[in-house]
C-alpha cells in the first residue's frame, strides 16, 4: 500500500490519514460536508465556501475533470477538499484540466483516501469544527496547538466581494439589475442575463445613494460566506432601500433581508449542503428539490413580529427556506434557485423577480 | 391529499411466469406494493399465474388467485370479486397490457373498476411510438428522427434530411438482418439495395445513428399534486445498442458533469409531468459523448426492471411509494422511516450491476449482445468505488 503523506486533524483530536492532491499547502478551516453526487467543480469554485473545507460524501471525485465554462467565481476561495477517492483520469468531452491541477493552480489543498462516511457522521454528531490539513509528519500536539491559536477570520464577505463594480450585459436587455456582491455565484448572473437583465455587480459596501444613481429596476442580494450579522453594511442598505425597489435575495441575501426586517438568525449544527433538500412551497403546496449551502438559518419565531411571511420551508427539519413581504416587493430564499450544482426546479423565482420589475 | 376512502378492495396483477427479460424483480415490486396497500388498510386481491413467487405467499395479499394472466381469466375474477380499483403498473409489461386490454374491452367500465395510478391515456401516450414522438415534439424534447424509405432515392433523400451517420433498418425482418450503418451516400446505396430486397414489404427505416452514445436512465416518481423527483440515475457502461438488461450498469452516473446530469433530469421530469404519470417511471436517454445533444429513447410508464435496480441501489422503495401514490397520497405524506418520500436519495457509494448470461446452457445461441435481452441473472454490488 502507498504510504500516507497527508492528514487532517480536527480540533477535538480526531485524526484521519490520506494522500495529498492539489496544492501541497497547510490550511486551517471550518469543516463541513456536502452530499451532492455531481458538481464538485461548482462547489470548489463557490465563494460561499471561503474558510471552509468540504468533505464530499459521494466517494468518487474527479471523474469528469474541470471544464472551462462551469466556474462559479473567477478566483476560488474554498479552503480545501476532502474526498474518499480521487480520479485523476477524467472522462468528459468538455474537460480541459484535472481537479488536482485546478486546485494546485489556486493554491488549494486536497486530500483523498479518507473514510468520508465516518468523518461525515462525526460532523453530524458533534457539529462543524475547526480542521487542519497538514503534512503527515506534523505531530498531533503541534497540529492541535495550531488549531487552538488560529481564529477563523470574520471579514469573509470583504474578502470575496468585488473591489469595484463590473458589468454583465446581455443582448436585448429589458431590465437593469444591481447585484450586491457578497460572494456572488456566476450562475446567478447568468440566470439573470438569460432573462433579459443587464446586471451591474457592485461591492458589498456600496451605499444606497450610489445604487440609486445606477437607476436599477430591481436589486439583487447575493449569496456569500460567513455570519450574516457581520455584514452590517448590507443590512443597513436593505433598511434604506426596502419598498423603493423590487428586491430579491438568495442564501446570505435571504438572511440579510430577514435581519433588516428585525428577525434573528442562528447557526445550524452542521448546516445544509447538498442537492437533494426537499422544500415545500406554501403557495402551490408543491415540493421542490433544492440545492443548498448554508450554516446559518432564520429563526421562524423571530419572524412573527416582522412584515415578512414564511413562503417556503424545509420539510426535513422545518427550517425557514423563504420569506416575502408583498407590500415591499421583497422576497428571498435560503436555497439556490440558480442551482449549479443541483436541481433546477426553482428557476421560477427568477421569473417572479422579473415580474416584480415588470410591475405585475 | 390523504389516502382515498372511497375504495376498499384493490386488484393487483402480478407478472406471471419468469422469462428472460421479466424476472424476479417484478415479484419484488409486486410484493412491496401489496404490503404497502395492506398497510394503508385496503383489501388486496392478487392474481398471478406463477406460484413460485413471494407475492403469492398467503401473508402478502388478502386473497390470491393462481390463474393464467389472460384477459378472459382476469375479467372473470373481476366480475366475481368486484374490486373497486385495479393497480396495473406493478406487474411489469404483462400487468400493464392486461389492464389496457380490460380497459379497451370495456370490462373495467362494466364492473365500475377504476384504474389506479397512471391513466390509460397516459400509458398509451408513452407506449405508442407515434404518439410519444408527437408528445416529445410538442414539448421540444429531442427524439430520434426517422423516415420510411421505399426506394434508393427516397433513402438518400431521407439520409440527407437527417444527416449522416444513419442506421438502416429493413422493416419486418428478424433481428434486423440486412440493416446497417451508413456514413455516406456510397455506403447507403450499397446497404439499402440489399435491405429493400430483404424486407418483405420493401420498406427501410432510415434513422439517425446514435452508435456509441452514452446510455443514461433516470428513475422518476410523481404524485397527483405534480410534485416530481428523481430517485436515482444510472449510466450504462455499454453504449446504446445493447439492451439495458445485458449492460453493466452503474448508479449514479459516472461521467456526467452537473450540467449534463441536470439537463437530463429536467427533461425526465418534464416528460413525467407531461404524461401525468402517477407513480414511478423510467426514462431512457442517449447522450452524445462529444456534445450536449441528447435523445429520448424510451419511457416506461410503470415499475420496471431498472426501477428494481434503482430501488435497491438507492434504498428508496419505488414500488411501495408508487402504490401509495396510486391511492391518492402525496409524496410528502408518505413516510420512509422518518423521512418524507419527497426527497432525492444522495448516495455515498457506487452500485454496479453486472449481468449473468446462460451461454453455457444455450450453447447454440448467439453470444453477441444486441437490442434483445439475453441475460438470465445479475449480480449487484455496493462499494465505495467501481
Amino acid at each position: 500500500m502507498k504510504e500516507f503523506n497527508k492528514k487532517i486533524v480536527l480540533e477535538d483530536g480526531e485524526e484521519y490519514f490520506g494522500y495529498g492532491f492539489g496544492a501541497n499547502v497547510e490550511n486551517i478551516c471550518e469543516i463541513v460536508f456536502n452530499t451532492s453526487m455531481v458538481g464538485y467543480q461548482e462547489i470548489v469554485s463557490d465563494p460561499s465556501y471561503t474558510y471552509q473545507m468540504v468533505v464530499m460524501t459521494y466517494p468518487l471525485i474527479g471523474n469528469y475533470g474541470i471544464t472551462d465554462e462551469d466556474y462559479e467565481t473567477k478566483q476560488p476561495t474554498i479552503g480545501g477538499i476532502i474526498v474518499r477517492e480521487y480520479n485523476n483520469r477524467p472522462s468528459n468531452f468538455r474537460y480541459t484540466k484535472t481537479l488536482s491541477e485546478y486546485l494546485e493552480e489556486n493554491n488549494i489543498p486536497g486530500i483523498y483516501g479518507i473514510d468520508t462516511r465516518k468523518l461525515t457522521r462525526s460532523i453530524r454528531d458533534k457539529g462543524s469544527r475547526k480542521v487542519i490539513i497538514t503534512d503527515i509528519n506534523t505531530g498531533k500536539e503541534e497540529a492541535l496547538k495550531k488549531l487552538k491559536e488560529y481564529d477563523i477570520p470574520k471579514d469573509v464577505v470583504s474578502k470575496v466581494s468585488c473591489k469595484k463594480r463590473w458589468y454583465s450585459r446581455t443582448t436585448n436587455p429589458k431590465y437593469n439589475v444591481v447585484a450586491v456582491d457578497c460572494g456572488i455565484k456566476l450562475n446567478i448572473i447568468r440566470s439573470l442575463n438569460a432573462r433579459g437583465c443587464n446586471v451591474t455587480i457592485v461591492p458589498y459596501n456600496t451605499d444606497a445613494q450610489k445604487i440609486t444613481e445606477l437607476k436599477p429596476d430591481g436589486i439583487f442580494l447575493s449569496n456569500g460566506p460567513g455570519d450574516p450579522e457581520d455584514v452590517v453594511e448590507v443590512i443597513n442598505l436593505v433598511k434604506e432601500l426596502k419598498g423603493k425597489y423590487p428586491i430579491f435575495g438568495i442564501c446570505l441575501g435571504h438572511q440579510i433581508i430577514s435581519l433588516a426586517y428585525g428577525a434573528k438568525t442562528y447557526k445550524l449544527k452542521f448546516g445544509h449542503r447538498g442537492g437533494n433538500h426537499p422544500v415545500k412551497n406554501f403557495e402551490t403546496g408543491k415540493i421542490e428539490i433544492t440545492s443548498q449551502n448554508h450554516s446559518y438559518a432564520v429563526d421562524e419565531k423571530s419572524l412573527d413580529k416582522t412584515d415578512l411571511k414564511v413562503t417556503h420551508k424545509n420539510i426535513l427539519d422545518d427550517t425557514v427556506e423563504g420569506v416575502e413581504c408583498k407590500k415591499d416587493k421583497i422576497f428571498s430564499v435560503q436555497y439556490h434557485p440558480e442551482s449549479a450544482p443541483g436541481p433546477q426546479d426553482s428557476g421560477y423565482l427568477f421569473d417572479k423577480f422579473i415580474n416584480l420589475m415588470k410591475g405585475e | 391529499m390523504p389516502k382515498r376512502t372511497d375504495i376498499k378492495t384493490i386488484l393487483v396483477i402480478g407478472s406471471g411466469p419468469i422469462v428472460i427479460g421479466q424476472a424476479a424483480e417484478f415479484d419484488y415490486a409486486g410484493t412491496q406494493a401489496c404490503l404497502a396497500l395492506k398497510e394503508e388498510g385496503y383489501k388486496v386481491i392478487l392474481v398471478n399465474s406463477n406460484p413460485a413467487t413471494i407475492m403469492t405467499d398467503t401473508s402478502i395479499a388478502d386473497k390470491v388467485y393462481m390463474e393464467p394472466l389472460t384477459l378472459e381469466y382476469v375479467a372473470k375474477i373481476i366480475r366475481y370479486e368486484r374490486p373497486d380499483a385495479i393497480l396495473p403498473g406493478i406487474g411489469g409489461q404483462t400487468g400493464l397490457n392486461i389492464a389496457m386490454q380490460l380497459y379497451k374491452k370495456g370490462v373495467l367500465q362494466e364492473c365500475q373498476v377504476e384504474l389506479l395510478g397512471t391513466s390509460s391515456e397516459s400509458i398509451e401516450r408513452a407506449e405508442d411510438r407515434e404518439k410519444f414522438k408527437e408528445l416529445c415534439e410538442e414539448l421540444g424534447e429531442p427524439v430520434l428522427e426517422s423516415i420510411i424509405a421505399h426506394s434508393i432515392e427516397e433513402g438518400l433523400e431521407a439520409a440527407h434530411k437527417i444527416g449522416y451517420p444513419v442506421v438502416l433498418r429493413p422493416a419486418f425482418t428478424l433481428g434486423g438482418t440486412g440493416g446497417g450503418f451508413a456514413d455516406d451516400d456510397e455506403e447507403l446505396k450499397e446497404i439499402i439495395k440489399h435491405a429493400l430486397k430483404l424486407s418483405p414489404v420493401g420498406q427501410v427505416l432510415v434513422e439517425k445513428s446514435i452508435k456509441g452514445y452514452k446510455e443514461i436512465e433516470y428513475e422518476v416518481i410523481r404524485d397527483s399534486n405534480d410534485t416530481a423527483i428523481t430517485v436515482c440515475n444510472m449510466e450504462n457502461l455499454d453504449p446504446v445498442g445493447i439492451h439495458t438488461g445485458d449492460s453493466i450498469v452503474v448508479a449514479p452516473s459516472q461521467t456526467l458533469t452537473n450540467k449534463e446530469y441536470h439537463l437530463l433530469r429536467d427533461s425526465a421530469l418534464k416528460i413525467i409531468r407531461a404524461l401525468k404519470i402517477e407513480g414511478g417511471c423510467n426514462v431512457q436517454f442517449a447522450l452524445d459523448p462529444h456534445s450536449f445533444q441528447y435523445y429520448l429513447i424510451e419511457v416506461n410508464p410503470r415499475v420496471s426492471r431498472s426501477s428494481a435496480l434503482a430501488s435497491k441501489a438507492s434504498g428508496y422503495p419505488i414500488a411501495r411509494v408508487s402504490a401509495k401514490i396510486a391511492v391518492g397520497m402525496r409524496l410528502d405524506e408518505i413516510k420512509l422511516a422518518n423521512t418524507p418520500a419527497s426527497f432525492e436519495p444522495a448516495l455515498d457509494y457506487i452500485v454496479t450491476k453486472i449481468a449473468r448470461f446462460p451461454f453455457d446452457k444455450f450453447v447454440l445461441a448467439s453470444n453477441k449482445l444486441s437490442t434483445q435481452m439475453k441475460a438470465t441473472g445479475e449480480v449487484m454490488s455496493v462499494r465505495k468505488n467501481i
